[in-house]
C-alpha cells in the first residue's frame, strides 16, 4: 500500500513479512506511565509559575535553587523530554515512508531532544548548587 | 510521506443522473460512487432518484432496485440482507455501515454511497479484500489446542469462560471498523486493524484454546498492534454495536500484565 513497486507475493507473505518485533509493549506502557506522572508536575510548574509572574530574576533563581523545587524540575524535564520523543516517535512511524527514513528520523529527534533535556537540566543544577 | 490526496486517476468526477419514472411522489436521490477498471475513466458519481413508495425500507432496498430497474451495470456485494452475512458493508451518508441494516429514512436528504474508504476497488461499490483476508489468516483465527478432545464429547467451557467470548463472536467480518481506522489507512499494510485485533482477542480470550502465548507473541509488535491509537472510529462504526478498541485494550494490557 505504502510503495508503488509491482509486488507478485502472495498476500499472505506480504502481511506476515519479517513476522513479529516482539516489542512494543514497553514503549506503550512508558508512554502511558510518562502521561499520567506529566499531569501533576505540569499542573505543579503551571501554578508556580504562575504564582510569580512578573517577579525579578533573583526570586526565580532562588526559587528554582530550593532542593525540593529543583528536583521536581529535573523530574519534570526528564519525564516532559521522554515522553515527547516517545510521542514524535509514534507520529514519525504513521506517517512518514519509508521505513528506513523512519530509522534515521527517530534518531535525529532523540539525539536532538536529548542535547535538549540534558542542557535544561544543567541549567537547574547550576542555580541549585 | 503517508499520501493524503488521491491520485489523478482517482479523482472523482461527476456522473450522470438517473430521473424518477414521472409522476413518483416520494422521491429520494441516491448518489452513488461508480468505477470500471476497464474503462480507464476517472472514477464518478451518479446520481439514481428513487420512489421510496416502490422501495423496501433499507439503502440496500433501494441498490437491489436501481439494479434490477434502472442500471444493471451497478455493482455491490450482498447477500443475506440481514446483518449477518457481512457483504454490503458500505460507506453510506459518511458511515461505514451495511447497506442492509441501514434505514433510507435514518439519512436526511440525497443518500450518498461509497466503497469502503482506503481500500483498492475492483468495481463500483466493491472493494479489493484480499490483503485484510490475509491478515485475517495471519493471526489463524481457528481453535488450537494440543490436549485432544473428550471422546464423543465437545471441549467444555463453563459459562463465565463462555461469557467471556460475548461481544467477540458477534462480530460478522465485514471490515467497517478497520475501513474507518486512520491508523488502518495510513499503516494498513503492517497494522493488522481493528477487525483482525478483535478476532485475535476471540482467541485469546476462548478457554479452550492453548496458544495464548503464541498469540500473544505475533501481536506483539509496534505495527501490527501499537498502531492502534484509541481513535475509536471502530466502535462509532460498527454495524452490530461491537467495540474493537476494548479487544484491542484487552491485548495491550495481557502484553504489559506478561512484562511485569
Amino acid at each position: 500500500m505504502s510503495e508503488n513497486l509491482k509486488r507478485l507475493e502472495t498476500p499472505l507473505a506480504r502481511v506476515r513479512g519479517f513476522g513479529s518485533a516482539k516489542n512494543g509493549t514497553h514503549h506503550w506502557w512508558m508512554q502511558r506511565a510518562t502521561s499520567i506522572g506529566l499531569l501533576p508536575l505540569t499542573l505543579w510548574f503551571a501554578f508556580s509559575i504562575a504564582a510569580r509572574a512578573g517577579s525579578p530574576w533573583e526570586v526565580m533563581a532562588e526559587w528554582i535553587a530550593r532542593p525540593f523545587n529543583a528536583v521536581l524540575l529535573i523530574v519534570l524535564i526528564s519525564v516532559g523530554f521522554y515522553h515527547t520523543a516517545s510521542g514524535l516517535q509514534v507520529v514519525v512511524e504513521d506517517y512518514i515512508r519509508p521505513d528506513r527514513s523512519v530509522m534515521a528520523i527517530n534518531l535525529a529527534i532523540k539525539a536532538v531532544l536529548t542535547l535538549l533535556g540534558l542542557l535544561a537540566v544543567l541549567s537547574v543544577i547550576r542555580l541549585a548548587v | 510521506m503517508a499520501t493524503f490526496t488521491l491520485p489523478k486517476n482517482s479523482t472523482v468526477q461527476p456522473g450522470q443522473v438517473y430521473k424518477a419514472e414521472p409522476g413518483a411522489k416520494n422521491v429520494r436521490s441516491f448518489k452513488i460512487y461508480r468505477f470500471d477498471p476497464d474503462s480507464g475513466e476517472n472514477p464518478r458519481m451518479d446520481t439514481y432518484e428513487v420512489d421510496l413508495d416502490k422501495c423496501g425500507p433499507m439503502v440496500l432496498d433501494a441498490l437491489i432496485k436501481i439494479k434490477n430497474e434502472v442500471d444493471t451495470t451497478l455493482t455491490f456485494r450482498r447477500s443475506c440482507r440481514e446483518g449477518i452475512c457481512g457483504s454490503c458493508s458500505m460507506n453510506i451518508d459518511g458511515l461505514n455501515t451495511l447497506a442492509c441494516l441501514k434505514p433510507i429514512e435514518d439519512v436526511q436528504g440525497e443518500v450518498r454511497i461509497n466503497p469502503l474508504p482506503h481500500m483498492p476497488v475492483v468495481k463500483d461499490l466493491v472493494p479489493d479484500l484480499s490483503q485484510i483476508y490475509a491478515q485475517l489468516r495471519s493471526i489463524e483465527p481457528w481453535l488450537k489446542a494440543d490436549t485432544s478432545a473428550p471422546p464423543d464429547e465437545e471441549r467444555r467451557q463453563s459459562k463465565e469462560e463462555r461469557a467471556k467470548l460475548d461481544g467477540l463472536w458477534e462480530c460478522i467480518l465485514c471490515f467497517c471498523c478497520s475501513t474507518a481506522c486512520p491508523s488502518y489507512w495510513w499503516n494498513g499494510d503492517r497494522y493488522l486493524g481493528p477487525a483482525v485485533l478483535l478476532q485475535a482477542y476471540r482467541w485469546i480470550a476462548d478457554s479452550r484454546d492453548e496458544y495464548t502465548g503464541e498469540r500473544l507473541d505475533q501481536l506483539q509488535d509496534p505495527f501490527r498492534l501499537y498502531r492502534c491509537h484509541t481513535i475509536m472510529n471502530c466502535a462509532r462504526t460498527c454495524p452490530k454495536g461491537l467495540n474493537p478498541a476494548q479487544a484491542i485494550g484487552e491485548i495491550k494490557m495481557l502484553l504489559a500484565e506478561r512484562e511485569g
